[in-house]
């Protein structure tokens, strides 16, 4: 692991002694470390708030950039244990270092707290994992759906939503003639 | 957060007190020359000030995400193409660079070389239309034209090394589709000679522009800590003083230092950085990145290292040569395993990012593997995206002929911005 | 085209030929032929531009392949000014309704262009939300091929128009089959009144 996020690690736990963080690569490669750099936490849906407050807090994490923020529905994925993940990848544009933190969540009713008071950058990408997961998040100001249109019903980038749809498509109010 | 100090630091003269009660909405898009495409605002206006902006979107969600969980990883270059389509060849690079990073593939020299002349390109080719378009938004059609005149050029170069104008799909995992044509270097030698004419007629049209200064000057103003918390990347961050260039902080291609193994330290060029964080401090931050982008495209275009360019190919894990695959009965097997759905070569199990640094910002691409042929997950980090939430903030306050000035001086796309 | 291609030339009418059956014949001519010659070699397209396709029609109207040569380079973004829709790109389920509108407030006579692989069949876009081909919810008469299709591939198409608009002229808009929109778009194709 990489010197700055061992130290970052190191520092999550004396602040939060009670979470087990479990530090892990992104992608385990037994031969190397090529990948090792990309390393992730886990952190429980309701210390979200705290934890990520004390990585853009603290100096030496300076997490300053919330560079993404997405979702990963796990449901045929081998060996997990959680169904979806909420996946925040964290950059610091001044000690340039980039971390990744994990929210795992599970039906019915998958909600994390939002991040929008640490990151505005979370605002619209948070609309989005709602729109497209159904990943429920507390606290955000203005929770719609942002890409799919009014009366859509479904999560589509869930797995178990098909390719082409359940018929949306072919099957939404249409605009006729006499609107004119 | 920031919001607050924005509005203080905001160098304008309009005030934002209370409005009075006759508010009146305006909807401004989808279909609307200035929107680039589909975007839609909503404004409240008190007379031509804008009080508050509502953007909505999602008006080309095409699915790109779902797409790329039934594609391979090859096959998903394809749709790359589509999403910033100012600039596809840097999409290409972009998720070929983020799979390379999940298969853990060091490329050869060559490659590397050629992708990173081919980015650059995709910069300028990027930088071009934005900067035409900033000064079509404001009414100056002549740039725009000059503009598109070189893209054109750039069009043929790309038309040259992979056979298709616009949707190039040109890299593949390890590699690319093919090796340059003989010859092409000095195509791309006589455009680099050629830009900076373009360039000069552009500046000796805009830059000291009475109505082009006065309609960019202090519009559109965002500071250097809101830009890094609203997420800004790109020439959008570096024009409001952010030192962040993802070719420079977490360097790839030949912008690593050591880049073909024999210890040549990386290209040499220098990022521009504005504090202006305005409308004009982007356009001129664009400007010289185009020269940058000249300046790394003619340290590489004469010392291409011979060799392969695609990595691996007896071990099996990209695609073989076309010539082999045409002649030879190993080779077309080679190439039938690899498109096979049932073989062809898999990553391991885990997730990676990789990102790029194209012209709008920070490229990058999440992927989570199964350990099948296909990505589990794709997740695309679209800078467009990110880019354009802040929007709002940037246009309240200013006149509605302003909206169209800041929007263009985003460059947002709205392929990348709905996936 | 349209002045020289007459049934009854000039040179062939009888001994009654004066001056002003002349002018009859040629004021007949131009009654016959010439609002068509005018409508087709001063077509007003409204960009439509979505996506990737939009940027090829930005190239089309641009420097190099300069469209203005075929007397279509007035772009504009008013529909009411229009007479040649360009739907260039993919159209979101979201985007149709707004298609849709543009369609119905331009003007008769109006034509329609499909452009590109999205707009007429979906393309490589197969998804929940793309709407797989653009005549399932209104007419169109040239659809260009290419993903996205080069310049002149699309000024072939806005000749193809010319040709139309030359052939057919313009027809009463009850003829042209209405919009179609009202039907239920699963029973698309027979019943879309598209221009027979």
């Amino acid at each position: 692991m990489d010197q700055n996020i061992a130290q970052i690690v190191a520092g999550l736990r004396t602040a939060f002694p009670d979470v087990a963080f479990s530090p892990q690569p992104l992608i385990d490669r037994s031969e190397d470390d090529a990948g090792a750099e990309q390393v992730f936490v886990r952190v429980p849906p309701d210390k979200i708030v705290e934890v990520m407050r004390f990585l853009h807090d603290d100096a030496r994490c300076d997490f300053q950039q919330l560079a993404s923020l997405t979702c990963v529905d796990y449901l045929d994925f081998p060996k997990a244990r959680d169904r979806y993940a909420v996946v925040y990848t964290l950059v610091s544009p001044r000690l340039n270092h980039r971390m990744w933190v994990k929210c795992f969540v599970n039906d019915p009713d998958p909600a994390v707290p939002s991040v929008t008071g640490i990151w505005n950058a979370a605002e619209w990408t948070e609309r989005e994992v709602f729109d497209l997961f159904g990943i429920r998040f507390s606290d955000h100001p203005d929770l719609r759906r942002i890409m799919t249109w009014d009366g859509f019903k479904a999560h589509p980038l869930r797995k178990d939503y098909p390719l082409r749809g359940h018929g949306e498509r072919e099957d939404f109010t249409v605009v006729t003639d006499d609107s004119r | 957060m920031g919001t607050d100090t924005m509005t203080e630091a905001r160098p304008t003269t309009m005030s934002l007190e209370e409005p009075g009660g006759d508010l009146w909405a305006l909807n401004f898009g989808p279909q609307h020359p200035a929107t680039h495409t589909t975007l839609r605002l909503v404004l409240e206006l008190d007379g031509e000030r804008v009080v508050a902006c509502t953007p909505h979107i999602g008006y080309l969600h095409s699915g790109f995400e779902k797409l790329g969980e039934h594609l391979t990883y090859n096959q998903y270059v394809v749709v790359t193409d589509r999403m910033n389509y100012i600039s596809p060849m840097a999409n290409n690079i972009a998720w070929h660079h983020a799979c390379e990073v999940l298969f853990n593939i060091e490329l050869t020299p060559r490659c590397k070389v050629l992708r990173t002349i081919l980015a650059e390109l995709a910069r300028i080719q990027d930088h071009l239309l934005c900067v035409g378009c900033t000064a079509l938004d404001l009414g100056g059609f002549t740039a725009f034209l000059y503009g598109f005149a070189d893209r054109e050029d750039i069009y043929d170069l790309c038309e040259d090394i992979c056979g298709a104008r616009f949707t190039t799909s040109y890299t593949r995992v390890g590699g690319l589709m093919n090796d340059m044509p003989d010859g092409w270097p000095e195509k791309v030698k006589a455009f680099c000679r050629k830009l900076p004419k373009t360039l000069d007629d552009i500046v000796a049209l805009l830059n000291r522009n009475r109505i082009f200064i006065e309609r960019t000057k202090g519009i559109g103003y965002i500071n250097h800590d809101d830009a890094i918390n609203w997420g800004l990347t790109g020439p959008l961050a570096r024009a409001s003083g952010v030192r962040r260039d993802l070719r420079k902080d977490e360097p790839y291609l030949c912008y690593a230092d050591n880049w073909d193994g024999s210890g040549s330290s990386g290209v040499d060029f220098k990022v521009p950085i504005s504090h202006g964080g305005d409308v004009l401090a982007r356009y001129l931050v664009r400007l010289e990145e185009m020269h940058q982008s000249l300046a790394i495209i003619a340290q590489l275009i004469d010392n291409i290292p011979a060799g392969p360019v695609n990595v691996l190919a007896d071990d099996k894990q990209t695609l073989p040569d076309k010539r082999e695959v045409y002649t030879s009965i190993e080779g077309l097997i080679h190439h039938f395993e690899q498109v096979m759905t049932n073989r062809g070569h898999t990553p391991p199990i885990g997730e990676a990012y990789g990102a790029n640094e194209t012209a709008s910002g920070e490229l990058g691409f999440y992927l989570v593997s199964d350990g099948g042929i296909m990505p589990y997950r794709v997740h695309c980090r679209a800078p467009s995206f990110i880019n354009y939430q802040c929007f709002p903030k940037l246009v309240e306050g200013h006149q509605l002929s302003d909206v169209v000035a800041i929007l263009g001086s985003l460059n947002i796309i709205a392929g990348e911005l709905d996936r | 085209m349209g002045l020289t291609t007459s049934e009854t030339s000039p040179h062939t009418m009888g001994n009654g030929d004066t001056l002003s059956t002349r002018l009859d014949h040629l004021v007949g001519l131009l009654r016959k032929h010439g609002p068509n010659w005018a409508r087709k070699n001063s077509l007003w397209p409204m960009p439509f531009a979505t996506a990737c396709c939009g940027i090829e029609l930005m190239a089309m109207g641009a420097s190099r392949y300069d469209v203005a040569r075929f007397g279509a380079e007035v772009m504009r973004f008013t529909p009411r000014q229009c007479d040649l829709m360009i739907c260039a790109g993919r159209v979101a389920i979201k985007m149709l309704p707004v298609l849709q509108r543009i369609y119905m407030q331009m003007c008769e006579p109006k034509w329609v262009i499909s452009m590109g692989a999205c707009a007429s069949t979906g393309g490589v876009f197969d998804t929940y939300s793309v709407v797989q081909g653009i005549d399932q919810f209104m007419p169109v008469d040239v659809y260009v091929p290419g993903c996205p299709p080069r310049p002149e591939t699309l000024i072939e198409g806005v000749m193809a128009i010319q040709r139309i608009v030359d052939a057919e002229g313009v027809k009463p808009s009850a003829e042209r089959g209405g919009l179609g929109l009202t039907v239920d778009p699963v029973v698309q194709l027979n019943t879309v009144g598209r221009r027979s």
